[in-house]
């Protein structure tokens, strides 16, 4: 049994379908990539698999439960962790309390205990900051706890969201672009971490990403998505060399 | 284990500071120090405290754009006020039957209104505030238009001190724990807070309900100080006047609310002397602070024992 398994999936906007017929299997400790051109409907599956859009038709169960229906955050608990394409940190707040806020659904008092601050409340926020600060060594953001997210250099910001994202306890992560706006060197890093990230929390990670040298250097297995529809799957050196890939990139070959 | 016991000690620390503050209050007002005059502002002062602090926890914590604090105030107001005039229940049980109701008229009108956004929720809360206000006018009951007279006063300074620092405590202890910081991450984007596992119509309505409840509080203790309540006082401009104290302050910023509760309640009454031109002048003080200080006096910053430790330490 695969850990995701996506049928008949179909979202709509409107009169243009965004995503058709999606079918999708994920296997445990699976790394597969997700690419197509601009608009192919990409972030559209990734919002739909988060719970951010309801599906108009299809099936998506995610370690034998189904998705349908739930919303973000019930899908958060059951293990499914995201980045954004376009970063969305908790701007004003600090990089200690983005990380924070990804453990509250597991905080261990209740509200009163909150209010009246009672012995729970201290041990539970000291739980919560040492497990939060964890996470800042792992990414090398723990110099910068009380900075304000929004003051970080760009690659920080990014890897401060996929510190935040894997807070909350994924066995799925679904990076939404990672390298985007990043340099040779920054994409270089991001792939080890990458690797890296996969072995150390046991992952199974699915993204999307422009950078071909990123998806053949990591991916296992790759979806190519155009107009909404899958049009190859395979091994990246199979992907490499599809006809209709190089196509949908491209364009035909005039003669 | 320390942490909790250097808590204990400051909280000690703090409670001592208080009591002193409390007895001076006391003292002024029982030897008519401060005259009936600085007494009524005084009033004033603390409700409209109450009053800003949980509006700011709703505009400015949550970032949902509430114009319905008057219609919360009114409930808390008739409801203790049938409690000791008509029922002749004790003032104690009044301002908790006050609470309770407004915070499930909170709870009532926030779980529908809450799924709209911005603007639309603005309207739609300003609609229930109104309501709230319009349905007492026509209950014969509450006095319809001319409203309720000789109400005893029982509102003391015990009870307008206890109650702002409980709402202050309150308030701040809320944000400054894991249910705040969920607060806070639907006001900065909602969409990454679910994403997050927060699910942000719960902490919506929590903060709505709450902010409703203290809105209750105030309307009794009001009710409770001035003789006299009608609808005429619950209008959505005495919204607007709470939504002005928490813009000066700053969105989002507790300390700010209280220090623009305490200037506006001030100059309101400063400004009595030039009744020709007090309109005038509040807008125009209000236009000059927003356009020097836009993101309002305290910006989200806070005035909290960190800052005061931190001058302290500079002094010596």
């Amino acid at each position: 049994m695969s850990l995701m398994e996506i049928r008949g999936l179909h979202k709509s906007f409107g009169g243009l379908s965004a995503v058709l017929n999606f079918n999708f299997n994920l296997e445990k400790d699976e790394l597969v990539g997700l690419i197509g051109p601009n608009g192919a409907g990409k972030t559209t599956v990734f919002n739909l698999i988060t719970g951010v859009y309801k599906p108009d038709e299809g099936s998506m169960v995610f370690s034998d439960h189904t998705l349908m229906g739930l919303h973000p955050y019930e899908i958060c608990k059951r293990g499914i962790a995201r980045t954004f394409q376009n970063i969305r940190l908790f701007r004003d707040l600090t990089v200690l309390d983005n990380v924070r806020i990804a453990f509250h659904k597991d905080v261990g008092y209740g509200f009163m205990s909150a209010i009246f601050r009672s012995p729970a409340f201290f041990r539970g926020e000291a739980e919560i900051e040492e497990k939060a600060l964890e996470f800042l060594r792992i990414f090398k953001l723990d110099n910068k706890r009380d900075e304000v997210a929004s003051n970080l250099p760009y690659g920080e910001q990014r890897r401060l969201e996929i510190a935040r994202a894997l807070a909350t306890g994924p066995t799925m992560l679904i990076l939404d672009e990672p390298a985007a706006g990043m340099n040779p060197q920054e994409t270089q890093e991001l792939m080890q971490l990458i690797q890296w990230l996969r072995t150390e929390f046991k992952l199974s990670i699915l993204l999307i990403e422009h950078d071909m040298a990123l998806v053949m250097g990591v991916c296992e297995r790759i979806y190519v998505l155009d107009y909404g529809q899958v049009i190859a799957e395979g091994k990246p050196e199979e992907i490499r060399n599809n006809k209709k890939v190089i196509e949908a990139y491209l364009g035909e070959e005039v003669n | 284990m320390q942490t909790f016991n250097k808590t204990w000690t400051r909280f000690l620390a703090e409670a001592a500071v208080l009591a002193v503050i409390f007895t001076l209050g006391q003292y002024a007002i029982t030897t008519g120090l401060l005259n009936q005059y600085y007494q009524i502002n005084l009033n004033s002062i603390c409700i409209n405290i109450i009053l800003a602090v949980s509006l700011n926890l709703i505009n400015g914590f949550t970032g949902q754009l509430s114009l319905g604090h008057a219609g919360f105030m009114a409930v808390g107001a008739y409801v203790s006020v049938i409690m000791t005039n008509r029922l002749d229940f004790p003032f104690i049980l009044a301002v908790l039957a006050a609470c309770t109701a407004a915070a499930l008229a909170g709870f009532i009108i926030g779980v529908p209104t809450l799924r709209l956004k911005g603007d639309y929720l603005a309207i739609a809360t300003l609609g229930f505030g109104e309501i709230i206000r319009v349905v007492l006018q026509n209950i014969d009951y509450v006095g319809g238009p001319s409203g309720i007279m000789g109400i005893a006063k029982l509102t003391t300074w015990a009870w307008l001190f206890g109650s702002t620092i409980l709402t202050l405590v309150v308030i701040t202890n809320l944000i400054n724990s894991s249910y705040g910081r969920a607060i806070i991450s639907v006001r900065e984007d909602e969409v990454a807070a679910e994403l997050m596992g927060i699910n942000t119509t719960r902490y919506k309505v929590l903060a709505f309900v709450i902010g409703a409840m203290f809105a209750g509080l105030a309307g009794a203790l009001y009710a409770h100080y001035f003789y006299i309540i009608k609808p005429d006082t619950f209008t959505f401009l005495k919204s607007f006047d709470i939504l002005v104290m928490v813009v000066l302050g700053g969105l989002g910023s507790t300390t700010g609310a209280v220090i623009a509760a305490i200037f506006i309640t001030s100059l309101t009454a400063a400004l009595q002397s030039f009744p020709a031109i007090r309109m005038i002048l509040y807008a125009l003080i209000l236009i000059i602070v927003m356009i020097y200080r836009p993101q309002g006096l305290m910006g989200n910053k806070e005035v909290g024992r960190k800052t005061l430790a931190r001058m302290w330490g500079e002094k010596k």
